[in-house]
């Protein structure tokens, strides 16, 4: 193994140590994990930030001021800090803690959307959205009566930014689009996507669900308005996401939800509502995952995002063209600039086959739609089978992939 | 279960029909048709039922689009029912979904299964479980006249 991995930009032989979750075997064979674009593993650090918390500092946030609260408290707001310089924000009151990608894009459309959408309002969103970026704004359209204006999609799986120009206009009050395409890989231009609608002042949300993992994010250099993502993408734990904002739009949004920690007092008569960012953080947060996707953001910083991107183009390439070899096996998702996210069908195996066959194998890929059912409409197919590596993965693994779907054309074939 | 058992779901018999589905055509003059839907999947089903006096499946069909075990599925239940009455459907239908959810063993428990046994073990697939009963559940839907489509969810 350390004759590849070596060669490259990362010690992955080392880096594999510190996930614990690698070291596990499947039906009896050591386990290849290649669904990190649904999740990703937490390194140990991250397992024991959290351990660590409920064995010996457990304890609301924002509340007490015994010794238990304060620490608690000062861990909480210094992930908010991790966060803020990590997408490089402004202020971390720009940085919003919710459940995931999903709430986060949620809070908008709910919070942004309800107040400042009109009837005859025009939304943006590209043909590849996972659907968290498209029911929120149908479900804010039908409310509103908005339009929902979706981007084509090339054959490559790439946006086509001619008509992405075209949809925009004077009844465009909002644009939403991922960054990276979970089902096909895309890595959008998305930094020319948000120039094109700020010459119109129209405000951009960026899911950035796929893309932390993989790129660096910086909020100030894309100037988007917000950005939405997940921390058990970031190898963090599940329950915990972000949304950033820029301080102007989040000061002039109404609270999303009510409760606890969102207020600055309360009665009957007239209930006055917190600062930012706690206006937008009703009830107790999940302070556990919260301190934990700090020290997955320590993690990932310390191996470096733009090492893990050099690591992960030699991975991608090298998957790319093994799979290709595999005769009759034809990749959905060939856009020129590509995260590591491997998309394909054979005609001989339906991709739900393939899936049990290769997990007989110990290997996890995901089959299926990727909850972007637009996409495989658009490629007419009814699911793909997918690839998602990380910086843990290595090119023995892919080989071995190859090998459990040559197995796998050998059970289908006469 | 051991790893021999395991990989006994893809048996030959469930290659041989999918690759080769029995009474897989439209019935034109159907007296009960039904669309399935697999949303997990993206499997797709309809089955064309063709009743002779409201009791026997004098022919039984299916088109549509799925993974190998729900064609084969489809292709096995359309062979085991023809020429059943429905009261002989519904109690296949019965044996059939304990025995994918492991709770009919064919060598311990009487049934009418036949080749259908085929399928026991696929409760150790819980996330293809739904691809051999999608068929079953369409012919139901079918037999009942359901006319919006059928779910598994």
């Amino acid at each position: 193994m350390t004759t590849n991995t070596m060669t490259m930009s990362l010690n992955v032989t080392k880096i594999r140590q510190d996930f614990p979750n690698l070291h596990i075997q499947v039906h009896g064979k050591p386990l290849v994990y290649l669904d990190n674009a649904a999740t990703t593993f937490k390194p140990k650090v991250v397992i024991d930030t959290i351990l660590k918390h409920y064995q010996s500092g457990t304890s609301n946030v924002h509340r007490g001021i015994h010794y238990l609260s304060e620490r608690a408290t000062q861990d909480f707001e210094t992930t908010r800090e991790k966060v803020k310089d990590f997408i490089n924000a402004r202020k971390a009151l720009e940085i919003i803690f919710t459940k995931g990608t999903t709430e986060s894009i949620n809070l908008v459309t709910n919070s942004y959307g309800r107040t400042f959408l009109q009837k005859g309002d025009e939304i943006i969103i590209s043909g590849m959205e996972h659907h968290s970026n498209i029911v929120p704004w149908q479900i804010l359209c039908e409310e509103k009566g908005c339009v929902l204006r979706v981007v084509p999609i090339n054959d490559n799986g790439e946006l086509i930014f001619g008509e992405f120009l075209k949809f925009l206009g004077p009844k465009t009050k909002l644009v939403s689009m991922v960054y990276v395409s979970n089902s096909l890989g895309t890595i959008n231009p998305i930094k020319k996507v948000i120039e094109a609608a700020h010459r119109l002042k129209i405000p951009v949300l960026v899911d950035a669900a796929q893309a932390v993992s993989h790129i660096k994010v910086d909020v100030q250099d894309l100037d988007c308005d917000f950005l939405a993502f997940s921390g058990h993408k970031l190898f963090g734990p599940t329950g915990v996401g972000i949304l950033y904002g820029k301080e102007e739009l989040l000061e002039k949004m109404p609270p999303y939800q009510g409760g606890g920690d969102m207020i600055a007092s309360v009665s009957f008569e007239k209930t006055t509502y917190n600062v930012l960012p706690h206006k937008f953080e009703a009830g107790t947060p999940n302070v556990a995952d919260v301190i934990g996707l700090g020290a997955a953001i320590d993690y990932v910083q310390s191996i470096g995002l733009e090492n893990i991107a050099e690591y992960e183009e030699e991975l991608l390439a090298y998957g790319t063209k093994i799979l290709k070899s595999i005769l009759g096996l034809k990749l959905i998702g060939t856009a020129k600039h590509k995260a590591s996210i491997l998309s394909f069908i054979l005609p001989s195996i339906h991709p739900h086959d393939l899936g049990t066959l290769v997990n007989e194998e110990g290997i996890a890929i995901r089959t299926g739609h990727h909850c972007t059912q637009p996409v495989m409409k658009r490629f007419n197919v009814p699911a793909t089978a997918r690839a998602s590596l990380a910086f843990y993965n290595t090119k023995e693994e892919l080989d071995r992939l190859v090998a459990a779907i040559t197995k796998a054309k050998e059970i289908f074939s006469d | 279960m051991d790893y021999d058992s395991r990989t006994e779901l893809y048996q030959q018999m469930i290659l041989e029909h999918n690759k080769k589905p029995r009474n897989f055509h439209k019935i034109e003059n159907a007296t009960h048709t039904a669309e399935g839907y697999n949303p997990l999947c993206g499997d797709h089903i309809n089955i064309y039922l063709q009743l002779k006096n409201d009791s026997i499946i004098d022919d039984i069909s299916f088109i549509g689009d799925g993974c190998a075990i729900s064609k084969a599925s489809a292709s096995m239940m359309t062979t085991a029912l023809k020429g059943k009455t429905i009261e002989e459907a519904n109690v296949l239908f019965d044996q059939f979904h304990k025995l994918i959810k492991g709770e009919l063993v064919p060598e311990r428990d009487k049934n009418a299964l036949g080749k259908l046994t085929t399928f026991t073990g696929i409760w150790h697939f819980p996330a293809r479980v739904k691809c051999a009963s999608l068929c079953w559940h369409t012919m139901k839907g079918a037999l009942n006249q359901v006319v919006k489509p059928v779910s598994t969810e």
